[in-house]
């Protein structure tokens, strides 16, 4: 029935139903919300919160500011062309005066040598030699003569650069970059350009990984798909069992097997194919073993249940029609089970991409991957803008596939491709 | 059985033939490492290769009169259960919320509720540790159990997700006209029926916090530290087979998790069978 239709007496009473229903609706949606907010808020303070703060580090530079205030001012209308003014001096005197005495000096000296190699000496020697305020006047000359640097453009240059309060230094670093003197961007000396490689290295074993995945993969949920429900269940105990076995169970598992007294390299040997033993363990070999095992329920299952959708009758259609059996296959099965390749494949991907503990124990120096200097950083050398700014890189890969991964799962939704 | 029976050509035979073959690697591939490791903790030398010396039980003496691992055990266990209750009650709230949710900002809502599965551990680990330092978080349980509980309530939202799809809003209505008070409509008619899926997240959320050791590694102090943890020091420094010994535990709790989640699905799918 619809609201035209009612005349009369009820369209006395229509207008106060109306809003008494969208009322009732509101109170359900004001409750339901009301439902979801305690967990919004628990996640603010534990997830979203934590890792806004870990972004915001990323481009946070106020060390140098805190610790030498007056030249960062100074500095601020420096054109940074030639050398700057006596003041600056003057400041940069009184500064690292004040901040002996109050000890940010070190603070200041750490970030100004992730700048500059060496700026740690130049700063502690500086504040070491300098006895008291210079006279007016003689401010440049005095550090000019405690320590060279200050006759350099490039020590000046990496003082106003650091001097906050936020900057993309790091986030610059992260991508091997870095401004030059005259602030273009350039690439880092090479000895600090590592990052690209190991965003490489992480890419590249994460997509070994899975490509080993989906080839390990497919046949098992093919197979799982295509058996009677009783023999499939039981057969997918094989694939529940690692999946819920802790990663340092299997982690542990896999250095037992593959060590040079391994069972793998014993039965080599017993069997005659080898003489000595093979390294198997803490190389990238290893880490790809491993991280297989230990990602494959990843992709099974998704797989699984898009096979599972995929109706025989498609099949024997295509039979009867007269295409062989590859044909059928190629041209009928795969491209129905393309969702469900997709969606593991990102899975396995996304999750490979921020793997730490499987390379941290199988993997050698050369097969860390980003999360292990993510790690490093944080919690070794404390250089945590560096830390924070590689996260933001990882983060930012993740989020982007991670969507892509939500379009995919849902179109499979609302084709009825996916049934978990 | 019926695909079984129209492989008629030699061709198809060849493959399916290929696929239980190339299957049963895989199997082996996903078991046999898990299989491996388990008798070296009952081994009678020190250390972890074939063939055992002799049969002890030593490792396992070790590992029950070394306070280090059953400190690391008892960790996990408090932590473990603490995260899994907070996370059950915040995560069936939202799922039930999320259910009767009408918005456009519902799906944003979503994702960000299940975020916490998909960011890399360490990034999550390394935003608390600066997040959770200078308020005293760090070192603590308190700490641990909020961030393993962000970390599992996504899983108790998906499985009571799962349940509340299939579940007719119309009984809660029902309920609500007999006279029950939303309270009593929540305890008697909804909670039963998604119980299933409470329980499943609930062994989903335990899982997630008795095998997390990132964020354990980025803040737990010596005192915190849970049985994954003292098992990385373990391979890390010198991997004695009291490792094997842990491992076994922790495979036999994972066992015990997978058989009764296994038990709940098939006990929920008996249950829709006989009302369908």
């Amino acid at each position: 029935m619809t609201a035209t239709s009612l005349t009369g007496a009820n369209a006395l009473t229509e207008v106060p139903l109306k809003r008494r229903l969208r009322r009732a609706e509101r109170t359900r949606q004001v409750k339901a919300l009301a439902l979801v907010l305690p967990l919004l808020v628990f996640l603010l303070f534990t997830f979203a919160g934590p890792i806004a703060g870990m972004l915001w580090r990323a481009i946070d530079d106020r060390e140098v500011r805190q610790a030498l205030p007056q030249t960062v001012a100074a500095l601020a209308s420096w054109d940074g062309k030639d050398l700057p003014d006596e003041k600056a001096y003057a400041a940069l005197a009184s500064d690292i005066l004040a901040a002996r005495a109050s000890g940010t000096i070190a603070i200041a000296a750490k970030r100004l040598n992730y700048a500059l190699n060496g700026f740690r000496t130049i700063l502690t020697s500086t504040a070491r030699n300098l006895k008291a305020v210079p006279e007016p006047g003689t401010a440049r000359e005095t550090l000019g003569k405690i320590n060279p640097a200050w006759r350099e453009r490039t020590t000046w240059t990496t003082i106003k650069d650091a001097g906050g309060p936020v900057t993309g230094f790091y986030l610059l670093a992260a991508l091997d970059l870095t401004r030059n003197v005259d602030g273009a961007i350039v690439a880092a000396p090479p000895d600090q350009a590592i990052y690209r490689d190991v965003f490489g290295r992480t890419f590249l074993i994460s997509l070994g990984v899975t490509v080993l995945c989906l080839l390990l993969g497919f046949p098992v949920a093919y197979l799982l798909a295509t058996l009677p429900p009783g023999r499939s269940n039981l057969l997918m105990i094989f694939v529940l069992l690692p999946f819920w076995t802790s990663l340092l169970v299997r982690t542990c598992a896999w250095i037992v097997l593959l060590q040079s007294k391994g069972v793998v390299n014993d039965s080599l040997h017993w069997l005659g194919i080898i003489d000595e033993p093979l390294r198997l363990i803490y190389n990238r070999f290893g880490v790809c073993v491993a991280m297989t095992h230990v990602l494959l329920p990843f992709m099974i299952l998704p797989l699984y249940s898009s096979m599972k959708a995929i109706s025989p009758a498609y099949m024997r259609a295509a039979a009867s029609l007269g295409a062989p059996p590859l044909t059928a296959f190629l041209r009928i099965y795969l491209p129905q089970t393309l969702p469900g390749i997709g969606a593991g494949g990102l899975l396995v991907f996304i999750l490979a991409l921020g793997y730490y503990i499987t390379p941290a124990l199988v993997g050698g120096a050369a097969d860390q991957m980003i999360s292990y200097f993510i790690a490093l950083y944080t919690t070794e050398t404390a250089n945590w803008g560096l830390a924070s700014a590689l996260g933001a890189v990882l983060l930012l890969a993740t989020i982007l596939l991670a969507l892509v991964y939500g379009k995919l799962v849902q179109g499979q939704q609302v084709t009825g491709g996916m049934k978990n | 059985m019926s695909d079984n029976a129209s492989l008629r050509t030699p061709s198809q035979r060849i493959a399916w033939t290929a696929t239980i073959v190339i299957s049963t690697l895989v199997f082996i591939f996903l078991i046999a490492p898990i299989l491996a490791i388990m008798p070296l903790s009952v081994s009678s030398g020190s250390y972890l290769t074939y063939p055992l010396p002799g049969l002890s039980l030593r490792w396992y003496d070790d590992f029950i009169n070394s306070p280090r691992w059953m400190n690391s055990l008892k960790n996990s266990m408090i932590i473990g259960v603490a995260s899994t209750l907070l996370s059950m009650v915040l995560g069936t709230l939202a799922a039930l919320g999320l259910a009767q949710w009408k918005s456009r900002f519902k799906p944003l809502a979503l994702a960000f509720v299940l975020s916490p599965v998909v960011v890399p551990g360490v990034i999550t680990a390394v935003g608390l540790y600066f997040f959770f330092a200078p308020i005293g978080l760090t070192g603590s349980y308190l700490g641990l159990i909020l961030a393993h509980t962000a970390l599992a309530t996504p899983f108790v939202v998906i499985t009571v997700g799962a349940t509340l799809q299939s579940f007719d809003t119309n009984l809660a209505r029902a309920a609500a006209s007999l006279g029950a008070s939303p309270l009593q409509a929540f305890r008697r008619v909804i909670l039963p029926l998604i119980l299933p899926g409470v329980a499943s997240g609930a062994l989903f959320a335990f899982a997630t916090s008795f095998d997390e050791v990132v964020i354990v590694l980025f803040m737990a102090g010596p005192e915190q530290r849970t049985l994954p943890r003292e098992m990385f020091s373990g391979i890390r420094e010198n991997i004695s087979p009291t490792i094997t010994a842990a491992a076994v535990i922790l495979t036999t709790v994972s066992v015990i998790l997978l058989a009764t989640l296994e038990g709940l699905r098939r006990r929920n799918e008996r249950l829709k069978g006989s009302s369908a």
